[in-house]
């Protein structure tokens, strides 16, 4: 059996997540992905922001680092230009990465710098009580959307890819098999990786879009995820209220610390 | 002989400020431009990475400051540079810094405000931000510089103070000091005093990055060293890990103040100039020190007693020198480039012992020494 008492801090457990999350399958998968590459804790770094999928450095026994809100990627990347050795993984959330953190986003996907960021998306603000997000549904109701959220939500992906993200992928928290191969693929590419996870909150989202009962979340996403092969497929009217899942992006293009590397040499050499 | 002379050259103020910070260790800088700070970013853009070190204009002004707490983190020396509505975004995360005791060096090129006021003027009006910008009681160290060698100068001596107690350090140019071109003279590198942050002395299984010690500064370790420890801006206990246990939260913000506080003797600096019998204490900073200095020599020359401190640390300020100073002279007289931010320190500090008379400019233009003299006269 899978020790993951090695990978943990145990002595900050229970963990403070809400009965029926998500965000404990995202931590174990972490974990998995990360004992699979045989990543050195000493060597790993994780960089959060503030929300609930921020906290779970917390959990995790290797350097941490929980940042203020929408700015874990601009830690990450001093982390990672001081250091490019390390292993840099951030984890953030909807409204911390796409909404105050947005521009922080869009640039160090631009950049292609190594950070593999696991986005977790709940699709509200869970942490401060269910207020709407970027990624909240049309129609579906918040704490701050009472009367159903009249903006058109996010594709976090697709924006990712758009700025030049050189992997990006969209896991669920019930294809967790899946989700697993997506976060090793993601810490394997060599650049700015994104895993958009679905991660519905059944606390703060599901009670005021009838799917309190998490089990209900669980199967919306078994029955409402297909393949980006399949999904590619489908007509639009088959794509409606389809989500599509697995690799969206693999590009191989130049990685900014090791162009920095570059330069850094070669100015040694006009020396 | 000729050694020497290849020590001295003409720079601007903002260009000795990024010879200081390479001087100092720096190899890390995260910035975006703004005026009347950008030769900083420009200077490093083209040393760092000559040097092995790494340059980044970030997306913006938060971006910026959060990298350079993430670089220090990993164990290198960084900083940022801005000005005002720059230094307004980055309270933040100055803030973060002074939390989680991240040392880093945050140069502000200080231009007239609010909002984007005067780009290309100077002004003081930033040094109680310096203070005060961010919310929650913290301490902070803010240095200041007259010339384009204090500009050096002071910027190697804001990265020992950060890495000696564990701190963000504000170095508060001003537009004139920043864009000024005059002699800098380098001393050799073994003549600087080069300060690193201390690393732990105990294997990682008995570390505890913010165990309190005496002297209140905690010992955090590079990232990568094999010491995995949590850094957070939530009020966390010894462990670095978020609590809720008041009694750890009351000694975690008395201990942000207090190690500062508890320093201020070794931080504090001042120079005094013509103060021995001065009657009239000129109470004066960055630009508007040198027409200071100029408009008390001009006092001496008519026979006034006049004298001038000059504080070359804001932050923490010297309120018992300033007290001590009040029991010698009939008056302070205060020329600043905003309405009397620092004024107001001196009259809490000198207890209406000696009364504090005030000129102000804040239209953009420098203060000239006439305008010091005319001062100074008018009270002796």
């Amino acid at each position: 059996m899978f020790d993951y008492l090695k990978y943990v801090r145990k002595r900050n457990f229970p963990h403070i997540w809400c009965a029926g999350c998500g965000d404990g399958i995202v931590l174990k998968a972490l974990i998995r992905a990360m004992a699979k590459l045989e990543i050195s804790r000493d060597d790993a770094v994780m960089v959060s922001g503030i929300g609930c999928s921020s906290r779970t450095p917390g959990y995790v026994d290797i350097n941490t680092l929980h940042t203020t809100h929408g700015r874990a990627l601009a830690f990450a990347t001093g982390v990672k230009m001081a250091n490019p050795k390390l292993h840099v993984i951030v984890v953030t959330g909807d409204g911390d990465a796409t909404a105050i953190g947005g521009n922080h986003y869009i640039h160090a996907a631009r950049r292609n710098i190594d950070l593999t960021v696991l986005l977790y998306n709940n699709y509200i603000y869970g942490m401060t009580g269910g207020q709407v997000s970027p990624t909240t549904p049309k129609g579906d109701r918040a704490s701050t959307a009472p009367y159903g959220n009249l903006e058109p939500s996010f594709n976090i992906s697709g924006l990712a890819v758009a700025a030049g993200a050189s992997f990006v992928a969209r896991g669920d928290v019930y294809n967790v098999k899946k989700l697993d191969k997506l976060i090793v693929k993601a810490i394997e590419n060599n650049g700015f990786s994104v895993v958009e996870i679905l991660s519905p909150c059944p606390t703060a989202y599901g009670r005021r879009n009838r799917m309190a009962n998490p089990i209900k979340l669980m199967e919306w996403l078994r029955d409402n995820t297909v393949s980006v092969a399949k999904y590619d497929k489908m007509t639009p009217e088959e794509r409606e209220g389809k989500v599509p899942t697995g690799v969206i992006a693999d590009i191989d293009k130049p990685e900014y610390t090791a162009e920095y590397q570059k330069l850094i040499d070669k100015l040694k050499v006009g020396k | 002989m000729v050694e020497e002379k290849n020590n001295i050259r003409m720079m601007q103020g903002n260009e000795a400020c990024a010879h200081g910070a390479v001087a100092a260790g720096c190899r890390f800088f995260a910035g975006y431009p703004i005026t009347p700070s950008s030769e900083i970013a420009e200077r490093l853009s083209a040393i760092l990475p000559s040097l092995g070190g790494r340059f980044i204009q970030m997306e913006d002004e938060i971006g910026a400051m959060g990298a350079v707490i993430g670089a220090s983190l990993a164990g290198v020396k960084s900083m940022t540079a801005t000005s005002g509505p720059g230094f307004s975004l980055k309270q933040e995360n100055i803030g973060y810094a002074c939390m989680a005791e991240v040392p880093c060096v945050i140069v502000d090129v200080q231009r007239g405000g609010p909002s984007t006021g005067m780009p290309t003027l100077p002004s003081q009006m930033d040094v109680q931000q310096a203070r005060w910008g961010v919310h929650g009681d913290h301490g902070i160290i803010a240095l200041t510089a007259c010339s384009a060698q204090e500009s050096f100068e002071q910027t190697v001596r804001a990265f020992n103070l950060a890495e000696t107690y564990m701190t963000p350090v504000i170095l508060l140019l001003d537009e004139i000091v920043g864009h000024s071109t005059e002699k800098v003279v380098i001393p050799d590198h073994e003549d600087i005093e080069i300060i690193n942050r201390a690393q732990p002395g105990v294997p990682p299984s008995e570390y505890l990055p913010y165990s309190e010690n005496e002297r209140l500064v905690p010992v955090l370790a590079k990232f990568g060293t094999g010491y995995r420890y949590n850094v957070t801006g939530l009020c966390h206990d010894e462990t670095g890990f978020p609590t809720n246990d008041s009694s750890k939260i009351g000694m975690l913000i008395n201990r942000l103040s207090g190690k500062i506080e508890k320093h201020r003797h070794e931080i504090i600096e001042y120079k005094m100039t013509m103060m021995e019998d001065a009657d009239i204490a000129v109470f004066a900073y960055g630009s508007v020190a040198r027409s200071a200095k100029s408009a008390v020599e001009r006092c001496r020359e008519k026979g006034v007693r006049a004298g001038l401190f000059e504080p070359s640390v804001l932050w923490p300020f010297p309120y018992e020198v300033l007290l001590e100073l009040a029991g010698h002279v009939k008056a302070f007289v205060v020329p600043e480039m905003n309405l009397g931010q620092m004024a107001r320190e001196i009259e809490l500090a000198v207890r209406c012992k000696a009364p504090v008379h005030r000129l102000n400019r804040v239209d953009g233009e420098p203060i000239n020494p006439s305008q010091v003299y005319e001062a100074v006269m008018e009270v002796a």
